[in-house]
């Protein structure tokens, strides 16, 4: 926040601001706002880092090797979960855990550039609830496709007892139809939630710096060190969260490709 | 008592269910690293099965800090 606004506001940082007007349609304008900057970012960012590592050489260099290593991550993560139908829906994970990975890390970029701080995308619910419906209309489609209505079957699972089935299905179909919500909400509250934390130590840096050398110093430097400590955290959260995402996704694609 | 005094009380008490999610998550941490240390060789199989855990006991904790911090915007 900035320091002239005079009050502590941690959720300012979230504010999509708008850069240009792109086009109207029907009344109703199209703006480039810093949040598609960010994500036009985080995909040419991910872009150039394929692009370096995907030259096929026999004897792999250092980044062929970091490439390779992400993608071995997430087929072998496909391969377990889903069997050997999953080589299908390794280019699906995979481009989902890339692009959230880099959003998320992009988040985190320490400084702001002429008043364009940092956003992180991932930290908006109309982004991850866009990449987790996709992930659920993905299962939806697999599932119909392969199963026709026996897809239904999902809700009754294998060897539960004739009299519990009024009881399990509906249990069974809220919790599938709450999985987009669940997975969408836990990538945005997760990345909202370190990044008011982060901010909620930086201010207290900031106010320290007025209450004098025998209070500011500690608290300043404890704060200081906490933010340390806690930006590391954050870095690790990056990758759980797009780690989680992506594991969580093909474990529903595998509920639809095999059913359970 | 005033309304936003009863939010901002009803904000600190949803939070609580964040700490209770750090309980949840240490445990599954904690179990998983109890067993793996008794059978490592059977340790990197399950991390799939770790982090499932992990996300679903961690879910409940950040929706608990949702509710808190929808509260405290309300409030504010």
């Amino acid at each position: 926040m900035s320091a002239e606004a005079g009050k502590f506001d941690p959720m300012h940082q979230f504010t999509v601001e708008p850069i240009a007007k792109l086009f109207a349609i029907d009344g109703r304008e199209v703006w480039l706002t810093t949040s598609a900057v960010w994500m036009a970012a985080a995909a040419i960012i991910l872009w150039l880092f394929m692009l370096g590592g995907m030259k096929r050489q026999l004897v792999p260099g250092r980044w062929q090797m970091a490439v390779e290593g992400f993608t071995g991550f997430i087929s072998s993560m496909m391969s377990t979960n889903i069997g050997s139908e999953g080589r299908k829906y390794t280019p699906y994970v995979f481009s989902l855990f890339m692009f959230i990975l880099f959003c998320n890390i992009l988040g985190m970029v320490p400084f702001a550039l002429g008043g364009l701080h940092p956003l992180t995308v991932t930290s908006h619910f109309t982004i991850t609830g866009v990449l987790a419906v996709l992930s659920f209309a993905i299962v939806l489609v697999v599932g119909f496709w392969r199963h026709g209505l026996h897809f239904f079957s999902l809700f009754v699972p294998h060897g539960t007892p004739w009299p519990m089935i009024p009881f399990i299905a509906p249990i069974e179909f809220v919790s599938f139809m709450v999985r987009p919500f669940s997975l969408g909400l836990r990538l945005f509250v997760a990345m909202t939630a370190g990044h008011v934390l982060l901010e909620v130590f930086a201010n207290f840096i900031v106010q320290s710096s007025g209450a004098g050398a025998a209070i500011g110093l500690p608290v300043g430097l404890a704060s200081m060190a906490l933010m340390i400590g806690i930006s590391a955290l954050e870095l690790l959260v990056a990758g759980i969260q797009a780690y989680v995402f992506a594991l969580l996704t093909s474990l529903y694609i595998n509920d639809a490709v095999n059913l359970h | 008592m005033d309304a936003q005094a009863a939010t901002l009380i009803g904000a600190g008490l949803a939070a609580i269910g964040a700490g209770m999610a750090a309980i949840g998550v240490g445990n599954v941490f904690g179990s998983f690293l109890e067993s793996a240390l008794r059978n490592p060789a059977a340790a990197d199989g399950q991390q799939g099965r770790l982090f499932i855990g992990f996300a679903a006991a961690e879910l409940l904790g950040l929706l608990s800090f949702l509710i808190a911090i929808l509260l405290y915007l309300k409030a504010a």
